[in-house]
């Protein structure tokens, strides 16, 4: 046996269940895995490492001079989650982008929710990614966040935590349908003899609920994918997309506004757009109404968004209902405009711009995770647990400074997975982003991206941090 | 298709093509050189045999810019891996890569792999690559990719405008190539019409046929030794030669066809005139005007047609009426 993880005390073994033994929705796979020699599992890793470069599934990293484009890790190890386990999740991740959207409505309408005394009016009206652009703005469904990305972590058998909601323009999707693909490619007989549900139709799943939105009545509506650009560093999962969608791939350069139409220019003349996938933060879509430095927008895309001529997916101003501090506020949310109970939990979240939650952070930093409000990418936080004194204290300094830029909660005993390393197979901390798709109706594929931090013991599965990816499993009913 | 995309798989067409055609002209080139120096010696003081490939391609300035003197090693160097070279192979690989990362979703995943593994296998040039022992199979090498991406193209995509498109920029870059490598290895090959035959032009024609490709079919059509005339008809004319002028031209005015709608018809036209000024031509008139400003004329008339496939299909914002 390896060295014990030192991960969190008592962290959930997906494999081996709280009670360590084998648990039934990894029971065929690790049949098959038993029979499997570890050189011939080495061998498909390289494999599988060579495709991906060989399909040039890569991503840039910032900051790094080099500009050298690196291949995500990915695990062949499957994570699996019985249908029981899947249905909650999804269940759950359904009703809060329903809320969710509805909230977004209710900001750039009539605050209802603020009139109830449920949620501050300064908690809206404050908060940056707020646009007053929108207010009253009514968009087709009332939808504006499209594309959700719920980040979920399991913590127990049927114990699950949403860490956060990602309404602006989540990325990953690729990874998740890539890492089905490959899997498929490299072990078919696994698939043969176990039941996966399947994520395939993802695409058209996307491209059938943005055309839905469109706003013109038209037989066939002109869909769009807007990317920043071939230097982003999810260009390819742009580019994939565009492509598995069967729509074009645009640039902002490749759009112009006329009359509040937004058209393309083809090589035989414009032709008009009706919906933008935009993969494009809202601060860049428009020159003339946003950041006038912007190069990546569309000058006068506002205009026509306002006019109602064309769809943006997601929404601008959709932000107001994902940063870290509305996040406190979702199962109130549910309540308010569902009448439910959440069914998928919020992680306990002290907010530092309080007196009593900052005091109480700052006595117990070494046994919390602290995150910056509007950070992302693992960056700017804290994990007291693995830090050391001295970077605990240089943070100490940081939240003192500007208390309200922070959040805090408890360390998670994120659930491990079976996952393939240097010294052979080892548990290692997972999460899961499933991606929840809203058209005419709310829908999410079996599954999402599972994200692995591959260093023994680490908790941050950010692929700019050295986490890596794995496919996920949802069985179909019966099988487990 | 948008005006962008189009352009890139344009490109992506010409740098690939280019890249084969570069590394073809330096793999005769280093040939040439193996050959005892009565046969390879220049028959003209400016036409070393390593400054060919620097006139040929119009890069000689820019050489010097770069490099003091005229050596094997240099020249190589300079068209193959220098990144000061827009045009080197190097350069011509990762720029077709390029443009196919950036169009990846016009593609099919064939096409992008091809350019994908090619750019990572021969993306750096080790020193040694260049060295004798080395060199010749390096060529091999860029030329089995450029096949092998061209038959990927043809054998995978959807006969659409992407497929159009690529193809054009494949077809203009062959036919400038053609032209020009005709053009200078005539004025150094060709000092005296009347001196033709014996050992030296055997080699010398026989090198510029090879690097076209071309050496099996002359000897297929003509069952004959090599006539400096012969070549330039066999290069021109021959409208089933695959690198010829003539199918060049064919080829592009076919494609143009399927792709001009409404605001490609000048360069639909442009390309059939040049086409019927192809298949109509006797070679007899064309030596009496001169072959040298018959090939200048051609490379003025195509470098025309690119401006105006520019124009018509790729143009900037500005230049794009509103249809309404």
């Amino acid at each position: 046996m390896n060295a014990r993880v030192e991960g969190p005390p008592l962290a959930y073994d997906e494999l081996h269940g709280a009670d360590g033994a084998l648990h039934p929705a990894y029971r065929a796979y690790s049949e098959w895995l038993s029979k499997v020699p570890p050189d011939v599992l080495q061998n498909k890793r390289v494999e599988a490492d060579l495709l991906f470069r060989r399909l040039g599934i890569t991503f840039a990293v910032y900051g790094d001079e080099s500009g050298v484009e690196r291949a995500i890790p990915f695990d062949i190890i499957p994570r699996i989650l019985s249908a029981d386990a899947w249905n909650k999740v999804a269940a759950g991740c359904v009703q809060r982008v329903k809320a969710l959207n509805m909230f977004l409505h209710d900001v750039y309408h009539d605050h209802e929710i603020v009139k109830a005394g449920v949620i501050p009016e300064a908690q809206i009206m404050g908060n940056p990614a707020y646009r007053p652009e929108m207010q009253g703005v009514d968009l087709p469904g009332k939808v504006y966040a499209h594309v959700a990305g719920v980040d979920v972590v399991k913590v127990g058998e049927n114990d699950f935590y949403v860490l956060e909601d990602n309404l602006r323009t989540p990325s990953g999707v690729s990874y998740m349908l890539e890492n089905r693909r490959m899997m498929m490619r490299l072990f078919p007989d696994l698939f043969a003899s176990i039941q996966v549900a399947p994520i395939d139709h993802y695409p058209d799943l996307l491209l059938e609920s943005l055309r839905a939105m469109a706003p013109r009545p038209s037989g066939a509506p002109v869909a769009v994918l807007l990317t920043p650009g071939a230097f982003n560093s999810a260009y390819f999962e742009h580019a994939f997309l565009a492509q598995q969608m069967g729509i074009e791939l645009v640039e902002g350069q490749d759009l112009f506004v006329r009359d509040r139409v937004v058209y393309m220019r083809t090589t035989q003349g414009p032709q008009r757009i009706d919906v933008i996938y935009r993969r494009l933060d809202d601060d860049f879509l428009d020159p003339l109404a946003f950041r006038k430095d912007s190069m990546l927008g569309v000058p006068g895309l506002l205009s026509a968004y306002k006019a109602g001529n064309v769809t943006l997916a997601n929404a601008i101003g959709a932000g107001v209902a994902d940063d870290k501090s509305t996040y406190v506020y979702v199962p109130d949310m549910i309540r308010f405009y569902l009448g439910e109970e959440p069914l998928l939990a919020n992680v306990p979240t002290y907010r530092l711009s309080r007196p009593d939650d900052l005091c109480y952070v700052l006595a117990k930093l070494p046994e919390l995770v602290v995150k910056e409000v509007h950070g992302s990418g693992g960056y700017g936080m804290l994990v007291g647990p693995r830090s050391s004194h001295q970077e605990i204290e240089d943070f100490r300094l940081r939240i003192m400074a500007n208390p309200d830029n922070y959040i805090a909660q408890p360390t998670l005993a994120l659930s491990t997975c079976p996952t393939l390393v240097e010294e052979g197979i080892a548990p290692r901390h997972v999460d899961l982003r499933p991606y929840v798709i809203t058209g005419t109706d709310t829908r999410v594929v079996p599954g999402g991206l599972t994200r692995v931090a591959l260093r023994q013991g680490s908790l941050v599965v950010n692929s700019s941090q050295g986490g890596g990816t794995k496919d996920t499993w949802v069985l179909e009913d019966g099988t487990c | 298709m948008l005006s962008r995309t189009a352009e890139h798989l344009f490109w992506m067409g010409r740098h690939i093509e280019r890249a084969e055609n570069t590394a073809r002209m330096l793999d005769v080139t280093y040939r040439m050189r193996l050959l005892p120096a009565s046969i390879s010696q220049p028959m003209e003081p400016w036409a070393q045999p390593w400054a060919v490939p620097l006139i040929t391609t119009g890069l000689a300035s820019d050489y010097y810019a770069l490099y003091r003197d005229l050596t094997e090693q240099n020249v190589l160097e300079f068209l193959v891996s220098n990144p000061d070279n827009p045009s080197s192979i190097v350069n011509c690989l990762r720029q077709a890569r390029e443009n196919a990362r950036t169009v990846r979703g016009a593609i099919t995943s064939e096409m992008w792999e091809s350019l994908n593994s090619t750019w990572m296998e021969q993306g750096s040039v080790a020193p040694e690559t260049l060295s004798p022992a080395l060199v010749g199979s390096y060529f091999e090498q860029i030329k089995q990719r450029s096949h092998m991406f061209r038959g990927v193209t043809v054998g995978t995509a959807l006969r659409d405008e992407a497929f159009y498109f690529v193809r054009l920029g494949t077809f203009l870059e062959r036919a400038d190539n053609t032209a020009r490598i005709l053009d200078v290895k005539y004025h150094i090959l060709l000092p005296s019409p009347q001196d033709v035959g014996g050992a030296q032009d055997y080699y010398q024609w026989g090198s510029l046929l090879r690097s076209v490709s071309a050496f099996e079919a002359y000897r297929k059509i003509y069952r004959d030794i090599i006539h400096p005339r012969k070549v330039a008809e066999l290069l021109l004319l021959r409208n089933d030669m695959p690198r010829s002028l003539r199918n060049c031209t064919a080829e592009m005015y076919r494609v143009l066809q399927s792709v001009a709608g409404g605001t490609g018809r000048e360069a639909v036209r442009q390309a059939g005139e040049l086409m019927a000024r192809l298949e109509f031509a006797r070679m007899d008139d064309i030596m009496a005007a001169g072959l040298h400003e018959y090939l200048l004329d051609f490379l003025e008339r195509t470098g025309a047609l690119g401006a105006e496939i520019q124009t018509s299909f790729f143009a900037s914002p500005e230049t794009q009426a509103l249809v309404a």
